[in-house]
């Protein structure tokens, strides 16, 4: 038999996965409920088939998520009979930190940025896996598939360990922690074709419906509850729209689409002449702001 | 509605049919790597508008081009890359053509990240090797070469880059391609193909130039696409070392991993190595599917027709033609560390799944990397390569790195700092360890216990010059032979002027000086006796090595803590007053570190305490067994 592009990928985020099993003391499945980590979720999965993932998985919660990807995220959950941890930072908490009140900077810094370091920290987790791509970004182009985290979870970007063939080196220093990423060799388009092959289920709102939203910012923002208050001349539209990435509702833009089935995704993303990254606000904050984030302990 | 699904699943045959090539870019500081992959993603159309709009931005911030694109800060992405306008770490992009499908990795120019350019060249079955047209080949490019080369990649394309600064001159083209032609003679590549190019200007890249009407090869991109680099070992014998054994429930015992040569199917006989036993392949499962068979480069759970004893780190291997199993090799290293590989030392060794202590047994020598001349290697320090001997503490299998990548390379760990210090490829095995049974003899160290009346082992003073080791060592002996103790103390005196006469007091020598003590040390418990060893031993890495050989629970660490200032003031022998006036080089405290050890078995407090009451600190530790 021979394998094909997606079987070596898969392969290949398998030997990965487990290979942390066997270097961290206690793992954590990072669980954003996107594309990219649904298809980690599924991949880890196999590896282990026929038990069960052997570590929990945690979602960093902001509470500004779409509706739809709450619902996704508690099915799953139960279906994979994995434990799911859900983090909240409880001063964000307190303080009411939200994107509209505070800029998405802020927003993302407390809430997903020092929540999840908390979050690690509370529960002593060693060794996070993350979804994130070296096709994403050009920081990320850059990353070790083991990436180092000092104790106070800074990435030293000029000082990554050598990584040879597939020898991974999980040692670390106490304090020290691991981010792992699965999909390091993966582009946006293998993770359709793969969700596509293996029918692995996502969060609606990847397809186009028509959906209410107001455009802001050259943004168009999806009114997903009634946190969100219109500004003076803006008016609620229903248009037909998707999502290429999912985080906070109010700091993902929708794009216009008829695509609503898988193959017209991957149509739509082989016509495509408009990076991913584009919906997400946080980007284009500053040149080379994902490295920044990355070195403070974005994920 | 039809048309789309049916175009979408013909497109989806069609790609999944394309193969993958990964290559690296390498080469000297400025000759175009990053400008070159930006250039080739920007032909094959897989620059996105955005990224372009922003590259136009960043161009007139940090670009070297005036107003025009600069490519390389398309891939530069770390922002002390594009301040300093350089390549630190090794970058991976992701293209294709109508042809292939490929990984790029734009690995660092400057020597001092060469271990990031050896991180891209172990994945990668093809070079693209850049020299600057108006510099030609630098040491750089041979060191790239050279590394390249050792990590077993056969098939590369010379780029001579930047002929339009040369007005495309064909003699210059031709002098270089045959000097390096010249120069890598006796490198193990399987073709060179050189092409003259300008990355930044785009000929020969995507399009042929029409300012070379001399050259009639390929076209980069065209070389890339038809480079026949399948590294597939797919023909070869079935190895699959062991990641993890899933053990759901009692009924199921499957064993994870991947696949790195051959096939196996149900019902083939495998072998577990190094035990050497033998079972039966009952099933193969990826996920929910049960499988016929498995190849190469699959990751999947394998389950057996018996019990066997099998763990993360053996290796499944065709029954009929396993695996050697040895202990001791020849190899090649990169080394990559700060901190210099010395002759003696011991790290961690992890290849494929198994992680063992190892010692660098000999260092045999190093290449200068202009001329391929052996060079002495008294240590290997950052970015050297050579060729050492290396010991493991216990068998395992492997291949030969040239056969099978999987099976023949591994990484050196540092024990303290955690760091991937080197890289390294297995030539061949110095012994086989079948062939190294001892005898085994009926008077044993037991045996020789049980006369004695009480336990032997080594009581390892360590400390600085003056903090009282000796005198401490020789009043505990005098109480310990009272009481019937057979003792006897190895100290500068008598190791020193005899046995270890041809060491000086270098990093190396210290090293060694201590290895033979140890192995000393021992032959002497074995043979039942309690050994004192008296040295400053300062270096932890040494004392470990030395617990490690004698044995957990047969080694006590005793260190005797005097301050730096108070050994000096006493200066028995004098010594201090010479090393501060530099009579005495690498004197411990003064020009030499003494790491202090982190759990010995005893502490000693010698600056406040007496000797006897120090004598009894000890005595009170000890189990003697009598």
């Amino acid at each position: 038999m021979d394998m094909t592009h997606l079987d070596r990928l898969e392969a290949e985020s398998i030997h990965i996965i487990r290979e942390v099993l066997a270097e961290a003391e206690n793992p954590v499945m990072l669980y954003s409920i996107g594309k990219d980590s649904s298809v980690m979720l599924r991949l880890a999965e196999k590896a282990f088939y026929p038990s069960p993932p052997p570590f929990p998985l945690m979602h960093v919660d902001t509470r500004w998520k779409f509706q739809a990807m709450y619902e996704v995220r508690d099915k799953i959950a139960e279906e994979t009979g994995m434990d799911l941890i859900v983090h909240v930072n409880p001063e964000g908490v307190e303080k009411n930190i939200n994107p509209f009140d505070h800029g998405s900077a802020l927003h993302t810094d407390i809430m997903k940025t020092q929540g999840l370091k908390q979050a690690l920290d509370k529960y002593g987790f060693d060794c996070a896996f993350g979804g994130a791509r070296r096709d994403e970004e050009k920081s990320r182009a850059k990353e070790r598939v083991f990436s180092f985290r000092n104790s106070s979870h800074r990435w030293d970007p000029k000082n990554q360990r050598p990584e040879l063939w597939n020898l991974y080196n999980g040692r670390k220093s106490p304090g020290e922690s691991v981010r792992v990423f699965p999909l390091s060799n993966w582009t946006e388009l293998d993770v359709w074709q793969y969700i596509y092959r293996e029918e692995i289920p996502i969060v609606p709102l990847y397809y186009a419906a028509e959906r209410p939203v107001v455009e802001r910012d050259g943004m168009l923002m999806m009114v997903d509850d009634d946190r969100l208050k219109l500004l003076p001349g803006e008016k609620v539209e229903t248009k037909r729209v998707r999502f290429r990435t999912l985080g906070c509702y109010p700091l993902t833009g929708a794009i216009e689409s008829d695509a609503d089935n898988m193959q017209k995704i991957l149509l739509e993303l082989l016509e495509a002449r408009t990076s991913e990254r584009q919906g997400r606000a946080i980007d284009s904050d500053s040149d080379g702001s994902m490295e920044k984030k990355k070195q403070e302990g974005y994920f | 509605m039809n048309d789309v699904t049916t175009n979408i699943d013909k497109y989806l045959e069609e790609q999944s049919n394309l193969d993958l090539l990964r290559f690296i870019t390498c080469g000297s500081v400025d000759d175009g790597k990053s400008t070159l992959i930006g250039r080739l993603l920007y032909e094959a159309q897989l620059i996105f508008e955005d990224q372009v709009a922003a590259l136009t931005n960043e161009s007139k911030r940090h670009g070297s081009q005036g107003g025009d694109i600069d490519f390389a800060l398309l891939v530069d992405g770390l922002a002390a890359e594009r301040e300093q306008g350089i390549t630190i770490d090794v970058a991976y992009r992701f293209f294709a053509t109508d042809h292939r499908k490929f990984i790029v990795a734009d690995t660092p120019g400057h020597e001092q990240y060469t271990r990031n350019m050896a991180t891209g060249a172990s994945t990668a079955d093809a070079a693209v090797i850049l020299v600057d047209a108006t510099a030609g080949a630098l040491t750089q490019t041979r060191r790239h070469s050279f590394i390249c080369s050792q990590l077993g990649i056969r098939h590369v394309a010379l780029a001579v880059n930047k002929m339009d600064l040369v007005d495309f001159d064909k003699a210059t083209y031709d002098k270089i391609v045959s000097d390096y032609l010249e120069f890598a003679k006796p490198l193990n590549f399987d073709e060179i193909s050189p092409i003259p190019m300008s990355a930044l200007k785009g000929d020969n890249v995507v399009e042929r130039s029409e300012k070379t009407p001399w050259y009639t090869g390929p076209t980069l991109i065209s070389y890339l696409e038809t480079v026949d680099a399948n590294q597939s070992l797919i023909d070869e014998t079935f190895r699959m070392p062991i990641q993890w054994v899933n053990r759901p429930d009692r009924t199921f015992r499957g064993f994870a991993g991947t696949v790195v040569s051959g096939k196996i199917a149900r019902g083939d006989e495998v072998r577990v190595l190094p035990s050497g036993e033998v079972a039966s392949i009952q099933d193969i499962i990826l996920y929910k599917d049960s499988l016929e068979e498995a190849v190469s480069d699959q990751a999947v759970t394998i389950t057996l027709d018996r019990e066997v004893d099998c763990s993360r780190g053996d290796v499944l291997v065709a029954s009929m033609d396993p695996s050697e199993v040895a202990d001791q090799f020849e190899v090649n290293i990169v080394w990559m560390d700060q901190e210099p590989g010395h002759h003696g030392r011991s790290y961690w060794l992890k290849t494929s799944t198994t992680r063992v202590n190892a010692i660098l047994t000999d260092l045999k020598y190093k290449y200068n990397v202009n001329t391929m001349e052996h060079l002495a290697a008294p240590d290997l320090a950052l970015n050297d390569i050579g060729v050492a001997t290396l010991s493991v503490d216990k068998p395992i299998a492997f291949e030969p790195y040239d056969s099978n990548r999987s099976m023949g390379s591994f990484v050196l760990i540092d024990r303290y700092s955690n760091a991937t210090v080197a890289a390294g490829m297995i030539n061949f095995a110095l012994r086989r360890a079948k062939n190294v049974h001892q005898q085994k003899l009926v008077v044993d160290k037991a045996a020789r216990s049980v006369l004695n009346n009480h336990k032997s082992q080594v009581l390892w003073f360590t400390g600085l010059s003056g903090a009282g080791k000796s005198a401490i060592a020789d009043a505990l002996e005098q109480k310990l032979h009272a009481r019937g103790i057979r003792t006897y103390i190895l100290d500068g005196d008598n190791v020193r002027h005899g046995l270890n006469q041809d060491l000086g007091f270098s990093d190396n020598d210290r090293i060694e000086n201590i290895r033979r003590i140890a192995e000393v040390a021992k032959l002497m418990i074995d043979a039942g006796l309690v050994v004192l060893t008296s040295f400053i031993s300062p270096f932890r890495a040494e004392r470990d090595m030395a617990r490690q050989l004698v044995g957990e629970g047969e080694f006590v660490e005793i260190f005797v803590d005097t301050p730096l200032e108070e050994a000096e003031r006493r200066d028995v022998k004098g010594l201090y007053a010479k090393a501060r006036k530099g009579e005495l080089p690498n004197f411990t405290g003064i020009d030499s570190p003494y790491e202090a050890p982190l759990n010995p078995e005893v502490h000693l407090h010698s600056g406040e305490d007496s000797i006897d009451v120090c004598v009894q600190q000890i005595i009170d530790t000890l189990d003697l067994g009598n």
